[in-house]
C-alpha cells in the first residue's frame, strides 16, 4: 500500500524529536507497522525518504529486530514465552496447545486472519511465569485454560484485559502506541498494575514489621535494619 | 605550477616501541598492532581488517595475546602501545588456540565448494585453512544454506552461504564509495548481505568483489571463467580516464579475462571504478586485423608493405596540407610520434589531440599553464587542501578515482569541496560539496566574483572565496570549461589572484600525455612554444633536422582546420591522418564527416571500423591497449608506465606505423618503438621559464537568454554510457544510471512538463526525449547526459554544453 | 543461627498504593525533594556523594556509578548525554520493568540529578519494545514531570535544562549491551562497538555519554535525600546498599524483594515462601541466565558481587531463578543456548557461529543423541567463545554449559543415550494445576 502523506508527516515528526533524525528509526518503523500491519517495502521506502537513507540501510535495521515483521501480521499478535523459566513452568505446554489448536506454527496466522502466534524469549516477567503477551500487553501467570480462553475471546472480538495494562486492542494499535506519535491515554488503564509478585517483598516486610528504612519517605519510625557487614 | 608554500609541513611524529613475537618494533603512535606486525614481516591472519576501511574487529581472526591483558585482543583494532609485549599465534598458545577456534567457527557453515568457487586459489579463507587449519572438521551438523546465487546488481552475484560477515563490502560501499546500497540483513547466524529496493549500482561496486575475502561476491562475466593459476597477471594502467589507476590485467591465452585494481598508495590506493574493471571486451571485438586499401570505392585487404607504400604515396603530394588528428587515447609515446610525424614528415602544425568540444582559448591556456609542467597538484594535495573548487568537472562521472580521493579528503581530512555547476549531483552530495549554482556558459562570471571577493557574494561564495586564499587551496578545471567562453581566462585569473593552485583534469587517459608530447598546434614536445626559437632549435637537434624543417607558424586547431577546409580557404588541409577516435565525440560530427568526405586522402590508424574508416583511403590496424607498452600521464602530471599485457605480436603501435610511413616519405621519425620514443621525448629539454599567459578572452557580453520553450543545455558524459570502449560489457551496461532530463520546477512548469513525464530536448538537427526529474537548479537550464542510452547529444543534437536548445513537454508516459 | 537480614523496601516502599506511579503518589512520599538538594550541591559534589554512597551499577556488571560519572570530561564543549538502560531482556531478569511500571518518577528524578551531575541536557530512557504499558507509563510520567516544572528549561530556577526522550527498542537482547544500545539509539543495527573509546568519552553521537541501568538511576534520589552514609550503612563494604532481588521459579511466593546486598539465597527463599510444597531445590541462578548455576550447597553465600564470584558465579542482575528436582538441567541449558543463538547479533564470528553450533549440540543432548565426545567438544567450543567474542553476549552464551557441567555432569552423560524427556517428567515442572492434574 502506498504510504499516506499524513503518515509521512508523522514519520518526520518522530524523527524531529531526536538530536539526529536517524535515531528515530525504531519508533518510525513501529509507526509503519501501525499502518501497514508489518514493515512493508513501501513503509521502508517512506522511512528511507524521511531519513535520507537507502532502503538497504533501513532494511538492515528493520530485519535486526524481532518485533518488526516482514510479513503481514494478523489482527492480534499472541506470543508465548518459551525461555526456560516460563517454558519449564508451563510455557512450552501452553505453546503446544495453542499451536495445535490454532493449527499454526511459529509466526503463523490463523485462517481468519485474527491471530498470529509466536514463540518469544524472556519478557522480564519471570516472577509471573508462565507469561504470554497479546499485542505485546502483559498476560501474567498463564495456564493452558486461560491461554485458550484469551485466544478464543480475541478471535471472537470479546474484551481481554491485560494483567498489567489496558484492554487488548490490536497489533496495529500497540504499534502506534510504541511509536509514541501521540499519548494513547492508556497509562492509567488497569489501575496501578502491581501484581502480587511485584508486592511480595513489600507484603512480607509489612507483615513482619520490617519498616522502610527510608527515613523521610514514610512517616514510620526510623529503621533498625540490620547491618550485614 | 608548484607552490612552495603548499609543501606539507614535516611534523615530528611521536613513536612507540613494543615487541611482537619478541621482535622489537618502533612505529608512529596510533599504529595498529596488525600494521606494526606487517612492518617486521609478521603476517597476522585477518578477514575483516582492511587498511583503507575503519576497523570493526568483527571476524576475530587476528586475535593476539598481549602481556597483562586477561583475554586475547584483536590486533586490527588495538594500537601498539609503548612497551607492549604482543604475541601472535606463532609464539603464544593462547593466540594460537584463539585463531584455530575462529577458523573452525568460520568453516562450520562455509560450503566446501572451493573447486567451483571463483575465489579458489586466491582465497584468504582457503589459504588460511591450508596453512593453519585443523584438517578435519569437528562439525557434524547441517550447514546453513541459501538459495544461490542472488544478483546484487547485473554485474555482481552473491553466494550468501560463502559469506563470512566480514562486512568489508558494506563498509566499502558506505565509507569509500558513499553508496550504501548493500547492507546486512537479519541477525545472528541468519545474518546475510542484501540490497534494498535498488540494485548495487555503484560506479565502484567491483571493488567489493576484490576485497571479499571469500568467494561470496563474484562478477557475472568472470564467474567460472578461469582459475587463478591459469592466468598471467600483468601490472597495467587503466586506459579509460585520466585518473591514472594502477591495474592488474589477468590474461589467459593472450586474452584478457579480468582486470583488478592495482595497489598504488599515491594514486588509486587499492580501488578502481567499474569501467576500468569491467570494460575491456572492446579489446577483442570486431578488430580490424589486416590493412585495408580503398580501390574503386571498396576496401580490399593489403599487405603491410603495400599499405604503407599506399599511405605514403597518398600523403606525399599533400605535405603541408594535412590535418593530423591523433585522438585523446594514445600513449604519451604514440602521441609524441604523431607530433613529430606531423611536423617533420608532413610539414604541418595542424595537429590537435582534442577530439571533443574544445576551443583555442583552452589550447592557449593549456599550453601556458599545463603542458610540460610535470607533477603538479597531486591526490595527496587534496587531503591537505582547505578547499577544492571544481569547475566544468563532475568527478564521479569524469574522473572517478579523483572523486573517491576527494571523498576521502572530505571524510578524513576535512577538506571542503565547492563546485561551479548547475546542480548538486550525486557525486557532489557524496563529497558534501557546496554548490555555486551556475548556468553553463556563465562560469567566468562566477569565477571572477570569487577572485574579487567583495560584498556582493552570498555567504557560501564568501566562505569559498576566502578559503581559496588559504595555503594549499586547489582549483580543478575539467575539459568542459573549454566550451565556456572566457572560462579558462577566469580560472587562470582566479588562481593568480587567490594563490590557489590550478590543475586540469581531462577525461581521457591520453590527453595530458598528448599535450606534454606536443600533439597540439603551436606546442613543441616538452611544452615549449613552437614559436620559441631556442626551444625549436633544441627540438630540431634532438630530431636531427634543421630548425627550418619544423613549421615556424602556429597551425590550426581541429575545428579551425575543419572550418578552413570546408570554407575552401587557401592552404587549408586537404588530407588527414586520423588516430583512434569517435566522430560523434566532436562538437560537430557532421562538419568533420564533411571534411573527411571532401579530403583528397585520409589515413586511418584504427582498431575497428568507424565513421573515419568509412571515409578512409587506407586503414592501418594498430595495437589496442593490451598489445602495447608505453605510458599515460594522468591529470596530476604523473607518468604511468605499463608493459604489454598480451604477447600478441602481429599488431603494430601507432608510432611504429607512423615510423614506417615516415621512412617512405623520406623524412623518417625513427622506428616508432615505444621505448625509443619515450627516451627521445624525455631527452627534449622541458620548459624552464614559465610561459606568459595568453591574453584573456572575454566571456560573451550578452549570452543568448533562453526564450519561452528554450533552455541552456548542460551535459556531460556519465561514467557508464554508450562510450565505444564499453562495448560488449553487457553486465556493466546493466548498472548504468537511467537516462533522465533535469530542470527546475519553474522551467518545467513553463513548458507544462511534469515530474516523471517526458521532456523533448531538440535542435534543428534532432531530438532527444527523456523522463523528467525535477531538480533544484537555475531556471532556464536543461541537463541531459551526453552519451547515454537515448541521449547522444553530439550525434543527435549536434550541439554542446552552454548552447540554447528547445524544450517541450513530451507525450504522457 | 544469625539474625535474618530484614527486607528494606525503598524503591518498592509504596508500590501497594494505587497511585504509586503518579506524580502525586511519588511526591506524597518526598518525591522530587532531592532535586533542590542536588542543585544546591553542584555537579561535582553530587558525583562525590554518589561515589561515597558506594552505589554500584545494577545492570549486572556492578561498576561504581560515581566513578563512571566522573569519567565524563567537563568543559569539553560537546553535548553530553545520559542514557538509561531499560532494555531488561536477560532471561530471569524482571526488576527494571516492574520498577518503571510502579515507580517511574524515581527514575525521572534520578535522571535529572544524574544529568545535572554529568552536565547533560538531553537524556534518554531506552526501553525494550515488548513492554508497551511500561513505555506509555514512562512517557506519561515524563510528561507529568515536565508539566510540573521538573523538566524543560531552568528547572526549579537552577538554570539547568533537561529534556528526556523515552524511546523503545524492538526486540533484541543485545541492545541491552551499552554500546549496542547506543548503536540502536543512533538508528543503526544493534551491533556493539569497539571500546575504547568508552561511552564516557565518545558515546551517543560520539559525545560523552553515561549509560546506567534503570535501578541504578532510580536509587539516586533516595541517596541524595538520605545521604551517602544512610545508603552505605546497608550491605557490605565492597557491595554497599540496597538492591532489588527477585525470586522466580519453583517457589511458593515468587516475587520482588528489596533487601541489602549480602542477604543470602536461603533468606530470600524463606521470604518467597520456600520451594513449592513437596519439592526440593535442585539448582538456581543468582542473576539471569548469563551466570553459572549454583546448587543448594550455595544457599548461604552472601549475595554480593564479590561473594558470588568467589562461589564461581556472578551476582548479575540479582534476579534469581529457582528450579526444583523435576527439572532437567540439560533442557534448561539447551533453552538458554537457543536464546543466545536467537539473540546473537551476528557481528563477530565466535558468537555468531559458536551459538549456532552450541545450540545444535545442546539439542542432541536433549534428544539423548549426543556422543561422549560432545561433552568435551561443547566445553571446548565454549572456551573458544569465552573471551574471544566481540562483546559479553558471547561470554554469556559460553557460560551456562561449563557451569552446569561442573555440578551435573551425569545428566549430560545421560544425554548420550536417553532423551531428557525420558529422564524427567516435564509435566511435573508445570506450576499450574490443570495440567498436572491431567
Ligand atoms: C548482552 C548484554 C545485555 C545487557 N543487557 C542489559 C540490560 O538489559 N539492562 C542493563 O541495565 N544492562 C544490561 N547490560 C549491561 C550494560 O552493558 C551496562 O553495563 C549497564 O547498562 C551499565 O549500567 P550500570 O552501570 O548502571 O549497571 C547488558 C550487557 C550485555 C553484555
Ligand atoms: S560478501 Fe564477502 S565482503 Fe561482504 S560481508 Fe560477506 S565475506 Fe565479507
Ligand atoms: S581482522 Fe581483526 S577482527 Fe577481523
Amino acid at each position: 500500500m502506498a504510504i499516506a502523506e499524513e503518515t509521512k508527516a508523522e514519520l518526520a515528526e518522530i524523527a524531529a524529536r531526536y538530536p539526529r533524525a536517524r535515531s528515530g528509526i525504531v519508533p518510525m518503523l513501529h509507526l509503519v507497522q501501525s499502518v501497514e500491519g508489518y514493515v512493508s517495502q513501501e513503509g521502508m521506502q517512506a522511512v528511507a525518504g524521511v531519513l535520507d537513507l537507502t532502503v538497504a540501510e533501513v532494511a538492515a535495521v528493520a530485519t535486526f529486530y524481532t518485533m518488526f515483521k516482514m510479513r503481514p501480521v494478523g489482527e492480534h499478535h499472541v506470543a508465548v514465552c518459551v525461555n526456560p523459566q516460563c517454558g519449564i513452568l508451563g510455557g512450552d505446554r501452553i505453546w503446544e496447545v495453542l499451536s495445535d489448536e490454532l493449527g499454526v506454527g511459529n509466526g503463523g496466522t490463523t485462517d481468519d486472519g485474527k491471530v498470529t502466534l509466536e514463540r518469544i524469549e524472556c519478557q522480564a516477567a519471570c516472577t509471573n511465569a508462565p507469561v504470554m503477551t497479546a499485542d505485546w500487553e502483559f498476560l501474567d501467570n498463564m495456564t493452558v485454560e486461560r491461554a485458550r480462553d484469551i485466544v478464543s475471546r480475541l478471535r471472537a472480538g470479546d474484551p481481554v484485559q491485560s494483567t498489567r495494562g489496558p484492554l487488548i486492542r490490536s497489533f496495529k494499535a500497540t504499534a502506534r502506541s510504541l511509536s509514541g506519535i501521540e499519548d494513547d491515554g492508556l497509562a492509567d488503564q488497569g489501575g496501578n498494575n502491581a501484581t502480587d509478585e511485584m508486592l511480595a517483598g513489600l507484603r512480607v516486610a509489612q507483615a513482619r514489621g520490617m519498616v522502610s528504612p527510608d527515613g523521610r519517605s514514610s512517616n514510620r519510625s526510623d529503621s533498625e535494619s540490620g547491618r550485614v557487614k | 605550477m608548484s607552490d612552495p608554500s603548499a609543501a606539507p609541513v614535516t611534523e615530528v611524529v611521536a613513536t612507540v616501541t613494543g615487541t611482537i613475537d619478541d621482535v622489537t618494533v618502533t612505529v608512529p603512535k596510533g599504529t595498529l598492532i596488525i600494521r606494526a606486525a606487517e612492518r617486521i614481516g609478521i603476517d597476522i591472519p585477518r578477514f575483516c581488517d582492511h587498511p583503507l576501511l575503519d576497523p570493526v574487529a568483527a571476524c576475530r581472526m587476528c586475535l593476539v595475546d598481549i602481556e597483562g591483558m586477561p583475554k586475547p585482543q584483536p590486533s586490527c583494532a588495538v594500537p601498539l602501545g609503548d612497551g607492549m609485549e604482543v604475541r601472535t599465534g606463532q609464539t603464544s598458545a593462547v593466540a594460537d588456540k584463539a585463531q584455530q577456534g575462529v577458523m573452525e567457527f568460520l568453516l562450520i557453515n562455509h560450503p566446501l565448494d572451493c573447486p567451483i568457487c571463483d575465489k579458489g586459489g586466491e582465497c584468504p579463507l582457503q589459504n588460511q585453512e591450508m596453512s593453519n587449519g585443523r584438517g578435519e572438521s569437528r562439525y557434524s551438523g547441517a550447514k546453513r544454506t541459501f538459495a544461490k546465487p542472488i544478483s546484487v546488481s547485473e554485474q555482481i552475484l552473491l553466494d550468501r552461504e560463502r559469506c563470512i560477515s566480514c562486512t568489508r563490502c558494506v563498509r566499502f560501499a558506505d565509507e569509500i564509495a558513499g553508496d550504501p546500497l548493500i547492507d546486512l540483513k537479519e541477525r545472528g547466524a541468519e545474518q546475510q548481505i542484501a540490497i534494498g529496493d535498488q540494485p548495487f549500482d555503484s560506479y565502484f561496486s567491483g571493488n567489493t568483489i576484490q576485497i571479499c575475502p571469500v568467494g561470496a561476491l563474484t562478477s557475472a562475466d568472470y564467474r567460472f571463467r578461469a582459475r587463478p593459476f591459469d592466468l598471467v597477471s600483468v601490472p597495467t594502467v587503466c586506459e579509460h580516464c585520466a585518473a591514472g589507476c594502477a591495474m592488474r590485467t589477468d590474461v589467459r591465452r593472450e586474452r584478457v579475462q579480468r582486470r583488478l585494481a592495482g595497489d598504488d598508495a599515491l594514486v588509486n590506493e587499492e580501488w578502481n571504478c567499474d569501467k576500468g574493471r569491467f570494460a575491456f571486451k572492446y579489446l577483442d571485438s570486431r578488430r580490424i586485423c589486416v590493412p585495408l586499401i580503398r580501390e574503386n570505392g571498396e576496401f580490399r585487404e593489403a599487405s603491410w608493405p603495400e599499405a604503407i607504400e599506399f599511405a605514403a604515396e597518398g600523403l606525399a603530394p599533400v605535405r603541408g596540407r594535412v590535418a593530423v588528428v591523433p585522438g585523446g587515447r594514445l600513449t604519451r609515446e604514440d602521441a609524441y610520434a604523431y607530433a613529430k610525424f606531423a611536423r617533420i614528415s608532413l610539414a604541418t602544425d595542424d595537429i590537435d589531440f582534442r577530439t571533443r568540444p574544445a576551443s583555442s582559448e583552452e589550447a592557449d591556456f593549456l599550453a601556458a599553464r599545463v603542458a610540460g609542467t610535470g607533477l603538479g597538484v597531486t591526490y595527496a594535495d587534496l587531503d591537505a587542501a582547505p578547499i577544492v573548487l571544481l569547475v566544468g568537472l563532475e568527478p564521479e562521472d569524469e574522473s572517478p578515482i579523483l572523486f573517491l580521493r576527494l571523498r576521502q579528503a572530505v571524510r578524513r581530512h576535512g577538506t571542503r569541496v565547492a563546485a561551479v555547476a548547475p546542480w548538486a549531483t550525486p557525486g557532489l552530495l557524496k563529497t558534501s560539496a557546496t554548490l555555486l549554482p551556475t548556468v553553463p556558459g556563465a562560469e567566468a562570471g562566477v569565477l571572477d566574483a570569487l577572485a574579487t571577493g567583495g560584498p556582493d557574494l552570498d555567504d557560501a561564495a564568501t566562505t569559498i572565496s576566502a578559503a581559496l586564499r588559504e595555503p594549499g587551496a586547489v582549483v580543478l578545471v575539467g575539459e568542459r570549461l573549454a566550451t565556456s567562453k572566457g572560462g579558462w581566462s577566469a580560472a587562470h585569473a582566479l588562481a593568480e589572484q587567490t594563490g590557489a593552485r590550478l590543475a586540469w583534469v581531462p577525461r581521457r587517459a591520453g590527453e595530458r600525455g598528448a599535450l606534454d608530447a606536443g600533439a597540439l598546434r603551436g606546442l613543441l614536445p616538452g611544452g615549449a612554444s613552437l614559436t620559441d626559437p631556442v626551444a625549436a632549435q633544441a627540438v630540431a637537434e634532438v630530431w636531427g633536422v634543421s630548425r627550418g624543417q619544423i613549421p615556424a607558424r602556429t597551425g590550426r586547431t581541429l575545428s579551425e582546420a575543419v572550418a578552413a577546409a570546408l570554407s575552401g580557404e587557401s592552404q587549408a588541409p586537404m588530407a588527414a591522418v586520423v588516430g583512434g577516435m569517435d566522430v560523434d565525440d566532436l562538437a560537430s560530427p557532421a562538419a568533420f564527416r564533411g571534411f573527411l568526405r571532401q579530403a583528397r586522402f585520409v589515413v586511418s590508424l584504427e582498431t575497428r571500423h568507424s565513421a573515419v574508416t568509412a571515409e578512409a583511403d587506407v586503414v592501418l590496424p594498430v595495437a589496442v591497449d593490451t598489445e602495447r607498452s608505453g605510458s599515460y600521464v594522468n591529470w596530476e602530471g604523473r607518468v604511468r608506465h605499463f608493459p604489454k599485457a598480451s604477447r600478441q605480436e602481429y599488431s603494430l603501435t601507432d608510432g611504429q606505423v607512423l615510423g614506417l610511413i615516415s621512412e617512405k616519405l623520406g623524412s623518417p621519425i625513427g622506428n616508432g618503438d615505444p621505448a625509443s620514443l619515450a627516451a627521445e621525448l624525455e631527452s627534449i629539454p622541458g620548459v624552464t621559464a614559465g610561459r606568459p599567459a595568453p591574453s584573456p578572452v572575454a566571456p560573451d557580453p550578452d549570452p543568448a537568454a533562453p526564450a519561452q520553450g528554450q533552455a541552456v543545455l548542460s551535459t556531460w558524459r556519465e561514467l557508464l554510457d554508450e562510450g565505444s570502449m564499453q562495448q560488449e560489457a553487457h553486465f556493466l551496461a546493466g548498472t548504468r544510471r537511467q537516462s533522465v532530463a533535469r530542470m527546475s520546477a519553474a522551467t518545467a512548469a513553463g513548458i507544462g512538463a511534469v515530474s516523471g513525464g517526458e521532456v523533448e530536448v531538440s535542435t534543428d538537427r534532432g531530438e532527444v526525449a527523456l523522463p523528467l526529474v525535477l531538480t533544484e537548479m537555475p531556471d532556464g537550464v536543461v541537463w541531459i547526459p551526453a552519451n547515454s542510452v537515448g541521449s547522444e547529444v553530439y550525434r543527435e543534437l549536434g550541439t554542446v554544453e552552454g548552447r540554447l536548445v528547445r524544450i517541450a513537454a513530451g507525450g504522457p508516459r | 543461627m544469625t539474625m535474618t537480614t530484614p527486607l528494606t523496601p525503598v524503591l518498592t516502599a509504596h508500590w501497594d498504593e494505587p497511585d504509586s506511579y503518579t506524580l502525586d503518589g511519588y511526591q506524597r512520599h518526598g518525591g522530587y525533594t532531592s532535586l533542590s538538594q542536588a542543585f544546591a550541591l553542584g555537579p561535582g559534589p553530587v558525583i562525590d556523594l554518589i561515589k561515597e554512597s558506594g552505589l554500584r551499577g545494577r545492570g549486572g556488571a556492578g561498576f561504581p556509578t560515581g566513578m563512571k560519572w566522573s569519567f565524563v570530561p567537563q568543559g569539553d564543549g560537546k553535548p553530553h548525554y545520559l542514557v538509561v538502560n531499560g532494555d531488561e531482556s536477560e532471561p530471569g531478569a524482571c526488576k527494571d520493568i516492574p520498577l518503571m511500571l510502579a515507580n517511574p518518577h524515581a527514575l525521572i528524578e534520578g535522571m535529572i540529578i544524574a544529568s545535572f551531575a554529568i552536565r547533560a541536557n538531553h537524556a534518554f530512557v531506552y526501553i525494550r519494545g515488548e513492554v508497551p504499558h511500561v513505555i506509555r507509563r514512562m512517557r506519561a510520567a515524563v510528561k507529568q514531570a515536565h508539566d510540573a516544572g521538573y523538566l524543560g528549561r531552568d528547572i526549579l530556577g537552577s538554570g539547568f535544562d533537561l529534556d528526556i526522550v523515552v524511546t523503545c527498542g524492538a526486540g533484541a537482547y543485545i541492545c541491552g549491551e551499552e554500546t549496542a544500545l547506543l548503536s540502536s539509539l543512533e538508528g543503526f543495527r544493534g551491533h556493539p562497538r569497539l571500546k575504547p573509546p568508552f561511552p564516557a568519552v565518545a558515546g551517543l553521537y560520539s559525545c560523552p555519554t553515561v549509560v546506567n541501568n534503570v535501578e541504578t538511576i532510580s536509587s539516586v534520589p533516595y541517596i541524595v535525600r538520605n545521604g551517602a552514609s544512610w545508603y552505605n550503612f546497608f550491605g557490605t563494604v565492597k557491595s554497599p546498599g540496597i538492591k532489588l532481588f527477585a525470586v522466580s521459579g519453583h517457589v511458593n511466593n515468587p516475587g520482588i524483594f528489596e533487601a541489602p546486598l549480602g542477604i543470602t539465597m536461603r533468606e530470600l527463599l524463606d521470604y518467597a515462601g520456600g520451594i513449592r510444597d513437596g519439592h526440593e531445590l535442585k539448582f538456581w541462578l543468582p542473576g539471569g541466565s548469563s551466570v553459572p548455576v549454583l546448587t543448594p550447597e550455595h544457599l548461604d553465600v552472601p549475595m554480593t558481587y564479590e561473594d558470588m564470584v568467589a562461589a564461581g558465579t556472578m551476582l548479575g542482575t540479582a534476579t534469581a531463578m529457582v528450579f526444583d528436582e523435576t527439572v532437567s538441567v540439560v533442557r534448561a541449558i539447551a533453552g538458554w543456548l537457543a536464546f543466545y543463538k536467537h539473540e546473537s547479533c551476528g557481528k563477530c564470528t565466535p558468537c555468531r557461529e559458536g551459538t549456532w553450533w552450541m545450540h545444535q549440540l545442546a539439542q542432541d543432548f536433549v534428544a539423548g543423541k549426543a556422543t561422549e565426545e560432545d561433552l568435551t567438544k561443547l566445553e571446548d567450543i565454549c572456551s573458544n567463545i569465552l573471551g574471544r567474542s566481540f562483546c559479553a553476549l558471547g561470554d554469556a552464551a559460553a557460560t551456562p554449559y561449563p557451569g552446569a557441567l561442573k555440578y551435573f555432569r551425569g545428566e549430560f552423560e545421560q544425554g548420550t543415550h536417553t532423551p531428557a524427556a525420558g529422564l524427567f517428567d516435564e509435566q511435573a515442572s508445570i506450576v499450574f494445576e490443570e495440567v498436572r492434574a491431567k
